[in-house]
């Protein structure tokens, strides 16, 4: 009873934030609505049982992935009439693309089958007294374990071709070096004068080594 | 009258009163932390601290609150009305309901899930959002400043705080809090994972945005960084917050590390103290180094703190990791194998 109320609020809350992603003015709202968006889809794997995908869902989409989008859109430099201009441009377009979409979307649901296996692990989903993620390790690192590491070697290639295509060596400015910092002793850089009175020390010509 | 409790409408209340029993103290500790910082501060830096209000000024932090309460809200012209206002509802909330899923003696925990630490550790990587949302609709420069600071100091720190999380659990071999305490029965995991506990507490000062890590409030530089608009309740959310989440930390960092409820010395007289008491000393002694480390170190550099996070922490948790993994996968002291 509880868990139906709860299912069809949070459904509808999720489909509400997800229209506003699309149709608020303001990006940054629609990023926020998109991390709403997340937050209800990761209730609703609790409901379902889910809690380790759940937690991740939370843990990667809202904490690290929104929060990357929330930087780049929050520094974008909006102009809101030129965004306005967009939408009677690209409608027709867009539009056609939506309905393009649909059809799509319609002829998979038309030639929908249910799996012979499906049907029955929908019933349990939790196989017995194991935990939801010991059942998704023992799954995961054994007979999946080929794959997921193909993921993670994709995952790497792709992160280190994003690395290679930002990083620019630039010689610019001093650049710090803790352990050559750490070397230097108070005899190399320092040096004890008698000041006479009205004369002063004369300062020695500073050399690079000694910066 | 225990039947009850078993009924729909029971359940509910009964959880209020159980969320009750856990907020009321925890709002009392918070608003004690703050005269606590401030008392050890004073005496740090030989000082005598708030003793006015009240014995040894005991009845401060409520004339604090009250201040705050009769001070005016200022909303800024240019700023988005509703995001500014939720901004603080977001951070103090997410503080509070992190407490959840902390157990306080055996079994003692609202939810005793079994996901528990990956909970902690969602609710901890929202908690940016408090901070970002409350810079960008400020609509004013620094706290624009503060908010990016803050948001690539917690991002980044979170990396390394998942690492030492995987190498406390593999010894564990479960993510309920429950297990990881009972698992440090024989040995707290702050001996044999030291370096892990150290990285640990050191991340949990930058995730709370604490001295030396404050660089989102350097007010030095930035004024006070992503609530330099706010003012009056807005603004005390804000520090209720922070508090809220030090205890947070130091209460993770106990079930991790310092075998929660469990007595540090496991023969007669000292099993007999209930588990609260060996709990609360544990959180207050973390506490208490939290407060200590701010009056002792100056703020970090912006490109040091980043560099600290991943070019030191990350590679030695991963390194860590990888040799604790080893050693018990070696030695077959893997749990649940």
């Amino acid at each position: 009873m509880i868990e139906n109320i709860v299912f069809y609020i949070v459904s509808a809350i999720l489909l509400a934030s997800a229209v506003m992603v699309v149709s608020s003015r303001n990006p940054v709202h629609s990023v926020l609505f998109l991390i709403l968006a997340f937050f209800n889809a990761a209730v609703l794997f609790l409901m379902a049982g889910a809690e380790f995908l759940a937690m991740v869902l939370v843990i990667v989409y809202v904490g690290a992935v929104a929060v990357l989008f929330m930087f780049v859109v929050m520094m974008l430099d909006v102009d809101f009439v030129a965004l306005r201009e967009g939408v009677q441009r690209y409608a027709p377009v867009g539009f056609a693309v939506g309905i393009i979409l649909f059809v799509e979307i319609a002829f998979v649901a038309i030639s929908w089958t249910v799996a012979p296996g499906a049907t029955a692990a929908r019933l349990s989903p939790v196989p017995g007294d194991v935990s939801n993620t010991v059942a998704l390790g023992s799954l995961l690192y054994t007979k999946y374990i080929f794959l997921f590491q193909m993921a993670g070697a994709i995952l790497l290639v792709s992160m280190i071709g994003a690395i290679v295509l930002t990083l620019r060596d630039r010689n610019r400015g001093k650049r710090q070096n803790v352990t050559m910092q750490h070397e230097r002793m108070p005899a190399d850089t320092m040096r004890m004068v008698n000041a006479k009175l009205g004369e002063g020390a004369v300062m020695p010509p500073q050399t690079e080594e000694a910066l | 009258m225990m039947a009850f409790f078993d009924t729909d409408v029971g359940i509910v209340i009964l959880t209020i009163l159980k969320s009750l029993a856990l907020i009321v103290p925890l709002l009392i500790g918070v608003a004690y932390l703050t005269y606590a910082e401030r008392k050890v501060m004073g005496a740090i830096q030989l000082r005598k601290g708030p003793n006015v209000v009240g014995p040894f000024g005991l009845a401060q932090p409520f004339a604090d609150a009250l201040k705050m309460m009769f001070k005016e809200t200022i909303i800024p012209a240019g700023s988005d009305r509703i995001l500014f206002i939720m901004a603080p509802m977001i951070t103090f909330g997410l503080a509070v309901i992190a407490w959840a899923v902390i157990p306080v003696n055996d079994g003692w925990a609202i939810a005793n899930i079994n996901v528990g630490i990956l909970y902690l550790l969602a609710i901890s990587s929202l908690g940016v959002y408090g901070i970002i949302i409350a810079g960008w609709s400020s609509n004013s420069k620094y706290a624009f400043l503060g908010a990016l600071r803050s948001a690539a100091q917690m991002v980044s720190y979170e990396v390394s705080m998942g690492f030492v999380i995987v190498t406390v659990l593999i010894c564990v071999g479960s993510l309920n809090l429950n297990d990881i305490v009972m698992a440090q029965r024989h040995i707290w995991f702050a001996i044999p994972l030291f370096p892990m506990f150290v990285i640990f507490f050191i991340s949990g000062l930058a995730e709370t945005n604490r001295a030396p890590f404050d660089l989102a409030e350097g007010e030095t530089e930035i004024v006070a960084g992503f609530f330099v608009e706010y003012s009056a309740m807005s603004f005390a959310l804000f520090f209720l917050g922070e508090y809220a989440n030090m205890i947070l930390i130091s209460a993770t960092t106990t079930i991790l590390f310092l075998g929660g409820w469990l007595s540090p010395i496991p023969f007669a007289p000292f099993t007999w103290v209930p588990g609260v008491v060996w709990f609360l000393i544990k959180l207050f002694a973390c506490l208490f180094t939290f407060i200590w480390v701010r009056a002792t170190f100056p703020r970090y550099r912006y490109d040091q703190l980043m560099a600290l996070g991943w070019k030191v922490f990350l590679p030695i948790s991963l390194g860590y990791l990888v040799l604790v993994a080893g050693v018990l996968e070696v030695f077959g002291w893997l749990p649940n194998a």
